[in-house]
Parts: C-alpha cells; sequence; structure tokens
C-alpha cells in the first residue's frame, strides 16, 4: 500500500510539471487531469475513500471539463502554441523557480524539524464525514450552496454578451 | 489503511503547491494561470486530508470538501471573466489586463 | 470734586476712541474739536482736582481712587486704581497743560497734512496712557502706560509712513525703548515673587524694612533702571532720540522733550524708596545723569539740524534730571521736569513755526536774520532759550538747575567731582542754546519766511515759553512771603536728604558761580558766532578739530558702534539660518514620505502576476523568520 502511495505521489508531481510546462493548452489540461487522478488514489490509500471519489468527478470530471470546455472554445489549440512558446522564455523561469525553491526549501526544514511518531494512514469512513457535514458543518454547507448560486449567476451574467460569437481570432 | 509519516506527505503537498506557483508566475496566458491556481487548491486539499487522516478527524474531509466546492465556484466565474478578457483585449495576455494601476 | 479724578485719563481716551473709529469721515473741524475738548476737558479736571489736593490734602496726602478689578490670580488681584499725591499732580498737571497747548498749536500746524484725524487720535491716546502711567497705584497699570506711550511714540515718529526712513527711525526707537521694557518687566516680575504685591505704597513700605544694599534691592532697582534709561534716552540708550526727530514737530515738542521722556526720571523718583536702598544703583543713575548730560551737550554743539539740537538739549537736560535723582534730591528732578517740560516744548513749537515758514527748511545755516520778520517767535523763543540756558534775572532764587547742582555738591559720594560735571555741562548748553538764537535769528543766510504763522501756532508757543519762564515766579514768592511753595510740596511727598549749605551765603557764592559761567558761555557763543564765524569754521578744519567734530556730529558713534557690535552680527547670523535649521526636520519628514510613496507607487503595476510574486516574496520572508526565530 505505501508503494502505490509513493508510486502515485511521483507520478502527481511529474504530471504537475509537466502540465506548468506545455505550450498547448489541452496538453496541459490533460497533465493535470492525470495529476488529480493520482491524488485520488493517494487520498484513497490514506484512508480518504469519500475525497477520492469526489476528486474523481467534480474536480477532474466538472471543473476539468469546464476548462477544457472553454478552451476548446477558443481555439487555443496549436496556433496559439507559437505565442505560448514566445512567452515562455527560458529567461522567465529564473525568478519564479528561485522563489518557489526558497519556499520548498523552507517548508521542507520546518516540516522536517518535528519528528512525529505516529504515523498517517487512518481510515475515515464516509458516514463519519457524512455526519461532520451534516453535524457541526451545516452551516457552512448551506453557505457553500449559497456560494454556488452566487457562481451561477455571475457565470450567466458576465457570460451572456460574449457567447454570440464564434471565436475565430487566433 | 497505508502509514504514512505525515512530514512526507505533507512536503508531497507543498511540493505540488510550489509547482502550482511557478506555473502562476511563469505563464502569461490567463487560462494558464487559473490553471495554475487549480493545482495550488488542490495541493492545499491534499494537506487538508493528510491532516484529517493524521488525527483520525472527519474534519480533514469536510474541509475539502468546501475547498472543492469554492474551486468550482471560482472556475466558474474565472473562466467567464477570461471570456470577457478575450471579448474586450483580444488576446489572452495577462500583461495586458492592467489598467487598475496607480 | 476729587472723585472725578477718573475722568482726567479718561476724556482723552475716550477721544481717542472716537477719532479712530469715526476719524475719517469727520470734518477736520470737528475732528480737532473732539481732540483739543477732549484734552481741554481734562485739563480743566485736572486743575479743580489738583486746587482741591493742593489746598486740602486729603490724609496721608495720597487720594486713591478704584474703579474696577482687572484680573484675579487667586490672591493676586489687580485693581484699575488712581492716585494722586504730590508728584503725580504734578505730572498730571504738566501733561495736560503742555498736551492742551500743543494740541491747539497742532490744529493749525497739521492742516496741509492728510492724516489729520489719525494725527490726533495717535495724540489722544498718548495721553491718555501718559496719565494712566503718572496716575497708576500698581506697577502693572503703571506698565499699561508705559506700553501706551510707547506705542504711540512708534505711532507718531513713523506718521509719514510712506518714507522709509521715517519708518525706520520709528522702528528703531521702539527696539531701543523694547530693551528697557523688557528689564522693567523682569523687574516686576522680581518684585512680584519677592514681594507678592504689585501695589507701589506697599511695596515702598515693604522695602523700607529691607537692609541697606540687599540683593533684591539691587536687582530690582538696576533693572528698573535699564527700564527708565531706555525711555528716557540716556546713556547707553539714547541713540533712538535724535532719529525720533524724523516725527512732526508737535510730536516731538509733548512726546519726545516734555512727557514720555520723562517717564523714567517719574518711575525712579516714584520707586525712590527701593533705591535709597540699594545705594550702589543710585550712584550708577547719578553718573549715567552726569556723563549724558556731557556727552548730549558736547553733540548738541555740532549739529545742523535745529530739531537735532533741541534732541540732543532734550538727553542733555534728563541727564541733570538723572543726576538729581542719583544723589537723592528728588524733589529738584521733579521741578526740573516741571519747567523743562514748558521750554523744552516751546522751543520746539518755535523750530516748528521756524521751519514751517520757511517752507520745511531744517538747517540753521540755511535760516537767519528772522528776528526782524517772525518778531514774536523770535521773543517768545528768546524766553525759552533764556529759561534754558538759567540766566539771571528771570531765574533769579528757584532755578532748578541751580537747586540741582547745590544738591550734588553737597551729597555724599564723589560730590565735586559730578558737580564740576555739571557745571561745564551748564556751560555748553549755554553755548548750543544761543548758537540756535543767534544762527536763527541773527545769522547771515538767506531765510526767506513764506505766509506769516497762523495765530493759533504763535499763542500757544507764546504762552508755553511765558509759562516756563515765570514758573519760579510762586517760588519766589514763596521765599519772600512765606506761602505755601510748591518745591517744598514736592518735598514733602518724597522723602530723601535734606542738605544745606551750612554756612551763611553759600546759596549766594553758588548762585555767583553759576551766573558767572552762563554770562561767559552766552559771550564766548555771541563772539563765536556772531563777530567771529570763519573762527569757528577754521577750528573744524584742522585735522583734530574735524575729527571731533565729526565725532561729535555722529552723537560719539554709538550708532556705528551699535550697528558693528550688536546690530551686524546677529543679522549675520539670522542670514546663516535663512533656511532656518529648525524647519530641516519637518521638511525632512516630508521629503522622506514623498521618498517612500514614490517607492511604493513603483509597486503598482496593474499586473497580476507582479503582486503575486510580491506576495510569494512575503511568504518567504515571513516563513523565514519563523524558520529562524
Amino acid at each position: 500500500m505505501t508503494v502505490i502511495f509513493y508510486l502515485s505521489a511521483v507520478l502527481a508531481i511529474a504530471a504537475t510539471v509537466l502540465a506548468v510546462t506545455r505550450v498547448n493548452a489541452v496538453h496541459a489540461l490533460l497533465y493535470f487531469i492525470c495529476s488529480l487522478l493520482a491524488t485520488g488514489v493517494m487520498f484513497f490509500v490514506l484512508g480518504a475513500p469519500f475525497v477520492a471519489a469526489l476528486v474523481v468527478i467534480i474536480n477532474a470530471g466538472a471543473i476539468m471539463v469546464l476548462f477544457v470546455f472553454v478552451v476548446m472554445m477558443l481555439n487555443l489549440g496549436p496556433q496559439s502554441a507559437k505565442q505560448e512558446t514566445a512567452w515562455l522564455r527560458p529567461r522567465a523561469w529564473i525568478v519564479p523557480t528561485l522563489l518557489s525553491a526558497v519556499l520548498i526549501v523552507e517548508l521542507i526544514y520546518s516540516l522536517t524539524h518535528y519528528r512525529s511518531v505516529v504515523a498517517a494512514g487512518h481510515v475515515v469512513p464516509p458516514q463519519e464525514v457524512g455526519i461532520a457535514l451534516f453535524g457541526p458543518y451545516l452551516l457552512a454547507v448551506e453557505l457553500a450552496s449559497m456560494l454556488l448560486l452566487a457562481a451561477l449567476l455571475g457565470a450567466y451574467h458576465l457570460g451572456r454578451g460574449v457567447l454570440r460569437f464564434t471565436g475565430g481570432r487566433s | 489503511m497505508a502509514a504514512i509519516p505525515i512530514e512526507v506527505g505533507l512536503v508531497i503537498a507543498g511540493a505540488l503547491f510550489c509547482i502550482g506557483l511557478v506555473g502562476v508566475l511563469v505563464r502569461r496566458n490567463v487560462i494558464f494561470i487559473l490553471l495554475s491556481i487549480e493545482i495550488m487548491l488542490n495541493a492545499c486539499g491534499l494537506a487538508f486530508v493528510l491532516a484529517g487522516s493524521y488525527w483520525r478527524q472527519p474534519d480533514g474531509q469536510a474541509m475539502y470538501f468546501f475547498i472543492l466546492t469554492m474551486a468550482a465556484a471560482e472556475v466558474a466565474v474565472g473562466l467567464s471573466l477570461v471570456l470577457q478578457v478575450y471579448h474586450h483585449f483580444g488576446s489572452l495576455d495577462a500583461n495586458m489586463v492592467n489598467r487598475m494601476r496607480g | 470734586m476729587l472723585g472725578l479724578l477718573w475722568l482726567v485719563p479718561a476724556l482723552p481716551l475716550a477721544g481717542f476712541a472716537v477719532l479712530a473709529i469715526g476719524g475719517g469721515r469727520l470734518p477736520r473741524r470737528i475732528v480737532s474739536a473732539v481732540a483739543v475738548g477732549s484734552v481741554g476737558l481734562s485739563t480743566i479736571l485736572a486743575t479743580l482736582v489738583s486746587v482741591r489736593h493742593f489746598w486740602l490734602a486729603p490724609k496721608g496726602g495720597v487720594y486713591s481712587q478704584t474703579l474696577w478689578q482687572w484680573m484675579r490670580l487667586g490672591d493676586f488681584v489687580p485693581t484699575v486704581t488712581f492716585s494722586l499725591d504730590a508728584l503725580s499732580l504734578t505730572m498730571v498737571l504738566v501733561i495736560t497743560i503742555v498736551s492742551l497747548l500743543i494740541h491747539i498749536y497742532s490744529t493749525a500746524f497739521m492742516v496741509p497734512e492728510e492724516g489729520y484725524s489719525r494725527f490726533f487720535a495717535y495724540m489722544n491716546l498718548f495721553v491718555g496712557s501718559m496719565l494712566i502711567l503718572v496716575l497708576a497705584d500698581n506697577l502693572l497699570l503703571l506698565y499699561l502706560g508705559w506700553e501706551g506711550v510707547g506705542l504711540c511714540s512708534y505711532l507718531l515718529i513713523g506718521f509719514w509712513y510712506k518714507d522709509p526712513d521715517n519708518v525706520r527711525a520709528a522702528m528703531k526707537a521702539f527696539w531701543v525703548t523694547r530693551i528697557g521694557d523688557t528689564a522693567f518687566a523682569v523687574g516686576i516680575f522680581l518684585l512680584f515673587t519677592s514681594l507678592g504685591t504689585l501695589q507701589i505704597q506697599p511695596i515702598l513700605r515693604e522695602v523700607a524694612g529691607y537692609p541697606v544694599g540687599s540683593a533684591l534691592c539691587n536687582a530690582a532697582a538696576a533693572l528698573l533702571l535699564v527700564g527708565a534709561v531706555a525711555k528716557s534716552a540716556q546713556l547707553p540708550l539714547q541713540t533712538w532720540l535724535p532719529d525720533a526727530m524724523a516725527g512732526p514737530t508737535p510730536v516731538s515738542a509733548l512726546i519726545h522733550a516734555a512727557t514720555m521722556v520723562t517717564a523714567g526720571v517719574y518711575l525712579i523718583a516714584r520707586m525712590h524708596m527701593l533705591f535709597l536702598r540699594a545705594p550702589t544703583v543710585l550712584f550708577i543713575v547719578a553718573i549715567i545723569g552726569a556723563a549724558t548730560l556731557l556727552l548730549a551737550s558736547c553733540s548738541a554743539i555740532v549739529q545742523n539740524d535745529i530739531k537735532r539740537i533741541l534732541a540732543y538739549s532734550t538727553i542733555s537736560q534728563i541727564g541733570y534730571m538723572f543726576l538729581a535723582l542719583g544723589v537723592g534730591a528728588w524733589a529738584a528732578a521733579i521741578y526740573h521736569f516741571l519747567t523743562h517740560a514748558f521750554f523744552k516744548s516751546a522751543l520746539f513749537l518755535g523750530a516748528g513755526i521756524v521751519i514751517k515758514t520757511l517752507g520745511g527748511e531744517h538747517d540753521i545755516f540755511k535760516m537767519g536774520g528772522l528776528y526782524r520778520r517772525l518778531p514774536v517767535t523770535f521773543g517768545a523763543f528768546l524766553l525759552a532759550a533764556l529759561t534754558l540756558a538759567a540766566v539771571p534775572p528771570l531765574t533769579l532764587t528757584f532755578n532748578s538747575k541751580d537747586l540741582i547742582l547745590n544738591q550734588v555738591w553737597l551729597s555724599e559720594r564723589g560730590g565735586d567731582v559730578l558737580w564740576l560735571l555739571g557745571v561745564v555741562g551748564a556751560l555748553l548748553t549755554e553755548i548750543y542754546t544761543f548758537r540756535i538764537v543767534f544762527v536763527v535769528f541773527f545769522g547771515p543766510g538767506q531765510g526767506k519766511p513764506g505766509a506769516r504763522p497762523s495765530l493759533w501756532m504763535v499763542v500757544p508757543f507764546a504762552v508755553l515759553s511765558l509759562v516756563g519762564g515765570l514758573v519760579g515766579v510762586p517760588e519766589l514768592l514763596n521765599l519772600l512771603f512765606g506761602m505755601k511753595g510748591f518745591y517744598l510740596y514736592l518735598q514733602s511727598a518724597m522723602h530723601g536728604p535734606v542738605r544745606d549749605f551750612g554756612f551763611a551765603g553759600g546759596e549766594l557764592l553758588f548762585q555767583g558761580i553759576y551766573v558767572a559761567v552762563s554770562v561767559a558761555g552766552i559771550g564766548l557763543t555771541y563772539f563765536l558766532y556772531c563777530h567771529a564765524p570763519e573762527r569757528v569754521r577754521s577750528l573744524v578744519s584742522t585735522p583734530a578739530g574735524s575729527i571731533l567734530h565729526q565725532l561729535l556730529f555722529a552723537g560719539w558713534g554709538f550708532d556705528r558702534l551699535y550697528r558693528t557690535v550688536i546690530v551686524g552680527p546677529y543679522v549675520r547670523l539670522a542670514r546663516l539660518n535663512r533656511g532656518d535649521f529648525v524647519d530641516i526636520f519637518y521638511v525632512a519628514v516630508a521629503q522622506v514620505s514623498r521618498v517612500v510613496s514614490f517607492i511604493l507607487s513603483l509597486m503598482v503595476t496593474g499586473n497580476v502576476r507582479w503582486y503575486v510574486a510580491w506576495i510569494v516574496i512575503g511568504a518567504v520572508i515571513v516563513l523565514g523568520l519563523v524558520v529562524i526565530l
């Protein structure tokens, strides 16, 4: 089981790196979907089957699909790849990589400072999650639903004027 | 089910976060920036679930649930904004959307 | 009757209020009526009150009238109280009578000037302030009057303010007297903190109990002396008075001859008990008086401007008053003030008439031969000059200057040296006085007088001159018929050492000396200026003579001294600090905030990725701090 965890961890990191560095939008999205699926496996190994299912269904299945739709609509395929390459000169990678490297080093340092004996990996079944959501987190759930309603209305309103064009500019 | 030392898990989450951060800083296309933000959100969710699994509490997963909801709402609105940007500026260059200076 | 005392200063102040508010709109006739009328009424009331006080003195010799409570600060409750005793009575009479005559004179003198009502408003304010000064019962009210007369002096010297020289003279007068005012104020503070009260009579009673030469008395007396020296234009603060002649002639007559410059003399006489307890300071007063009278007389001899000669003469005569005060002869000093007020203001008014008829000419060597064309003026001027020169037989027995010199001779410390200086000063006085008379009225100059002077100018001038000449007559009557004499009346109010010659005929001997000196002086002047004017010119053109002449002409170089030693370095320092180094801090604050805001404005690019980058940098720094600490 641990092997599966580390394997999917490596897979997730690799897929994410690739997703960030691609010039073709669809490729990047697909790599990220791959990363999300690997994350789902990680969740399952950690004993959280509920969220594992959620990752696959909602994150990869709804959110990413929405991304793909919009990308298709804007026709960001091979035509815009040339522009992306122009924008992604090697010189542009230096400072962000440096900053993130410093950040990850600090994180690793502060995390490895504390050595724990008990490890993670306890199973928390969906029933408990359900009880938690309908118990202490009930208010938050209702607010989340209102948030979604607001997002729905916002997206509808913001998208009204632009949906008429055919999106042929590249 | 498996016993994973929590520091390792958190380091993995941190690594994913930082890669997403690099993506936000480097890329100029707003779609890619939104994608990188999604990567960072996903990394945060991973950290929460790890914590919930460590403490044997459902709270971690409940938090992931909310993060996911928020991410969905954000993506919906964000992408419609991207469409507006494309409509007004004619390109998806983030450097063009800088009228709010000073 | 005595209850009307408060009206004496109040009426001129009311006149000032009326003229200040509505004077510009009133016709000239009404303006002069208001001005002269208020002072005239005040004079009448003052005379009535004084006669009542003189013949039927109230108990203690002092009459007090409290008007209202000025302020209340815990235990300190100064009131606006006027008190009348022999000293203030003398001063009030002199001020009101002289002011009235000068006001009448000014109604004709100031006719061609614009700002007619402004002039009379200032003059009325001056008279009111001076009356407050001499009637004040406590030092605070006295200081109010003191400042008031200083203000009016400034306003009136700079009356023709369109000429910057006049303004500069006015400012100079104000600054120099300010030095004295500050010292006076510090003296008041000292007296208040030590004695707890500012009322004059209680102060004098308290101080009488202090040992002679105590620190408080010395310090307070010295500070009050500085104030008096500045106001009365004595050494070393005499530089402002010759320049103050830039004002109109009535102003010079009233303020800078008769009244304001004698405020210092009044102060010392009023606080005589304090000075008696500080004998060192009193001796300094005498020395200042003697030095001033000599230096000023020397300067007066060589001046060309008629008003400047009279100004230096004033300084010198006040030196005599200070000399008298310095040996404790208070009554003699006040008596000299009395006579001086009349004849000096008369001389100024006469000078004003001469200047006016010659169309603004001030140089005496351009005047001449006026005795035929202005006979009345000449007569009155001669009378006043004779009074100044203290010539017999006019001023036979009770001549104030002789009185002073007698007292000086009889005093304990350095009496003979001071007496000698006084006598030399008297000789010089004859010289400069008759220099004016001979050159202006008999000289060879080409003075061509214009229109005859107005009667309104000549009559007051003549009256002043007459009073000055004849003021000694009641004293003569006193001596011959034993009537109540003014001088003894004054002496009763101010206690000082009473001195007598001791040997019979002493008075006569000294009188003879003085007469000889006077005659010698007049004769010498007559010889030099009428018979042999070339002698004078040849004396002046010798190298030593010309240097001496220049030195004396410039008033012994005091102006130059002050300019190099005090004014010059100060102005240079002020120029150094033109940017005001204290401002550096405040300017720096503004500069820093501007720079910081500029730097911060560079952060606002509108680029989202730039903002994210800075958020990350911030997170890195914070995490780094958490890791390190």
